[in-house]
């Protein structure tokens, strides 16, 4: 087989585990959406209209205005990270609906990526959802705002990547609070989500600067606002980055979970 | 793709090794299976079944030896292999959020296989399995019995040549049972090789040409059923049920008894004919005892011992 069949048969294959995954998510898409669309709207309009009272104008922006692009990128990153924790685990352990898929042609790193893309394409509708809400509320610039949705689909797949690697470690659904807490909130918290980074001493800036978040809100703060883009190389290449090693790392350590 | 060896030899192993923490679960194993068998292998727990059949699936890398099927060499060719074979596994992994059909359409989808083929099979294997009108069913409305013939349908979605059987009827009643077992005869008639793990030598009995009883990771015996019990065992026990020491005494002086074996309350005398026992008891007022052909339980239990395995 040549190079090219080969990469033709693994994309399809994930797709075909893309597909089973979607078709699940149509059949509750109401429920669904509605915390998609909910969320950020409750968000945005209690935070943005409450403390922007207090806060005034951030970066030159209203702080309602700030805080869109913030909260979209959070929700691409919690989006991606509960699938890739919460849901794969229930496919892994519980259902072992990944066991089914293996005794059919299809590979532990075809189960994984297709696993990857589906997270990432949850990502892409929360994201999606955000940016109507917040074109409604008037706070997207121009049409710039669309590039948003590529950049949330990365955003995804970095931490749907990043979030398998902990689940091929996980012992029961519990094991997820010790990455929501100790690595997810404190980098919400710090990548420049509610506030700009540049209040925050100067380790705490490299310290958010090295993680993935800073570079996706980077990245859809200026797209939103009509702000200027900067180093958009580097924030794709460090999401990118940050999304292909984990994806091998944790390929890697779920086929010697169940391939044992 | 790679000519096949021999297509006459679904499965073969030589000399074929799992070790789990040092110790071997499956020991040196020489298996050749031949098209259109069907193969049961029985064993207590632990003694490597399961890790057999995921072996010839490539679900679990070997240690050493070496393992073919259908003429492909593992584990480089597993997911090739796994195209032609079906899996009934021994937990359900039937896909809950989905109903009976699509369980079928999107299980057919990861072998790749197109919607219009798909919707045919579908229509066949329902039928096959007798779940017709349940197509537009949740799972979680169907009975245990139903659950496992729509597992045994969705092994089938890609038209194996080799389908392996995980304790395919473990939990269920008899008549959902007996159903299954209909399936796989007809199976079997088709011209399948089947390979099944079962902890019912009934089942054993009755469905399989051929039996290996398998313990700590070793072949013990490798026949037709009714073979092994003739071979491997004698031909008639005697149960005798809560008996006094003295009784026992007088029994065990028939000289034609061959074996003698005491489980709890319970003893086994071992024999061709046992007259002069039966005798011995039909003139004592004792009367819990059972004379009866040997089978393929008594087989296996001298096989593999009686100590409990857990």
């Amino acid at each position: 087989m040549s190079k090219l069949a080969r990469v033709m048969l693994f994309l399809a294959r994930s797709q075909s585990i893309w597909s089973r995954h979607i078709r699940v998510w149509s059949k509750l898409a109401g429920p669904s959406l509605m915390g998609n669309f909910g969320e950020p709207v409750l968000y945005l309009l209690v935070l943005g209209y409450g403390l922007g009272q207090f806060v005034g104008e951030v970066e030159g922006l209203t702080y309602m205005a700030f805080l869109a692009s913030g909260v979209a990128c959070t929700s691409a990153v919690n989006a991606a990270s509960f699938e890739g924790m919460y849901s794969a685990y229930t496919r892994m352990e519980v259902q072992q609906t990944w066991l089914g898929m293996l005794a059919t042609p299809i590979n532990v790193g075809e189960v994984v990526f297709g696993e990857i893309l589906w997270a990432a394409t949850k990502s892409l509708i929360s994201v999606s959802a955000i940016l109507i809400v917040s074109t409604v509320l008037g706070l997207t610039a121009d049409g710039w705002a669309l590039f948003i949705l590529p950049v949330a689909f990365l955003t995804g797949l970095c931490f749907a990547s990043l979030a398998l690697v902990v689940t091929s470690s996980a012992k029961s659904y519990d094991f997820f609070l010790y990455y929501s807490t100790l690595f997810i909130t404190p980098m919400v918290l710090l990548s420049g989500v509610f506030f700009p980074i540049d209040t925050l001493p100067n380790a705490v800036q490299w310290l958010s600067k090295v993680l993935p978040l800073y570079h996706a809100i980077s990245l859809v703060r200026p797209l939103m606002t009509g702000g200027e883009l900067t180093s958009v190389f580097l924030h794709l290449f460090v999401l990118a980055t940050f999304g292909a090693a984990a994806a091998i790392l944790a390929t890697y350590r779920i086929k010697k979970r169940l391939i044992r | 793709m790679h000519a096949a060896a021999s297509q006459s030899e679904i499965v073969k192993s030589t000399k074929l090794s799992k070790l789990y923490a040092g110790k071997a679960v499956v020991n040196k194993l020489d298996l050749t299976i031949d098209s259109g068998c069907f193969c049961g292998i029985l064993g207590p727990n632990g003694a490597g079944k399961t890790t057999t059949l995921r072996m010839l699936v490539g679900h679990c890398p070997m240690d050493s030896g070496e393992l073919s099927i259908l003429g492909l060499p593992m584990p480089e060719n597993a997911s090739l292999i796994r195209e032609s074979v079906g899996v009934v596994p021994q937990m359900d992994n039937l896909d809950a959020d989905f109903t009976v059909e699509e369980n079928l359409y999107v299980y057919g989808r990861f072998f790749g296989l197109s919607s219009a083929v798909l919707k045919e099979r579908t229509k066949e294997l329902l039928e096959f399995a007798s779940l017709e009108d349940k197509a537009k069913c949740k799972i979680s409305e169907l009975s245990g019995g139903m659950r496992r013939r729509l597992t045994l349908a969705r092994a089938l979605i890609n038209k194996p040549k080799l389908l392996i059987l995980d304790e395919p009827t473990t939990g269920l009643d008899p008549q959902a049972r007996q159903a299954i077992w209909q399936k796989l005869r007809e199976l079997k008639k088709q011209g399948l090789t089947l390979i099944l793990t079962t902890h019912y030598m009934e089942e054993a009995e009755r469905l399989c040409d051929r039996v290996i009883v398998m313990d700590q990771g070793e072949i013990m015996a490798d026949a037709a059923p009714k073979r092994l019990i003739k071979g491997e065992i004698e031909s008639h026990v005697l149960e005798v049920h809560a008996a006094s020491e003295a009784l026992l005494e007088q029994l065990r002086r028939d000289g034609s008894i061959a074996r003698f074996e005491r489980s709890g309350d319970i003893c086994f005398f071992y024999g061709e004919k046992l007259n002069h026992a039966l005798e011995v008891l039909e003139d004592s007022s004792h009367d819990d005892y059972l004379f009866r052909p040997a089978n393929l339980e008594d087989v296996f239990i001298k096989l593999t011992g009686r100590d409990l395995r857990e």
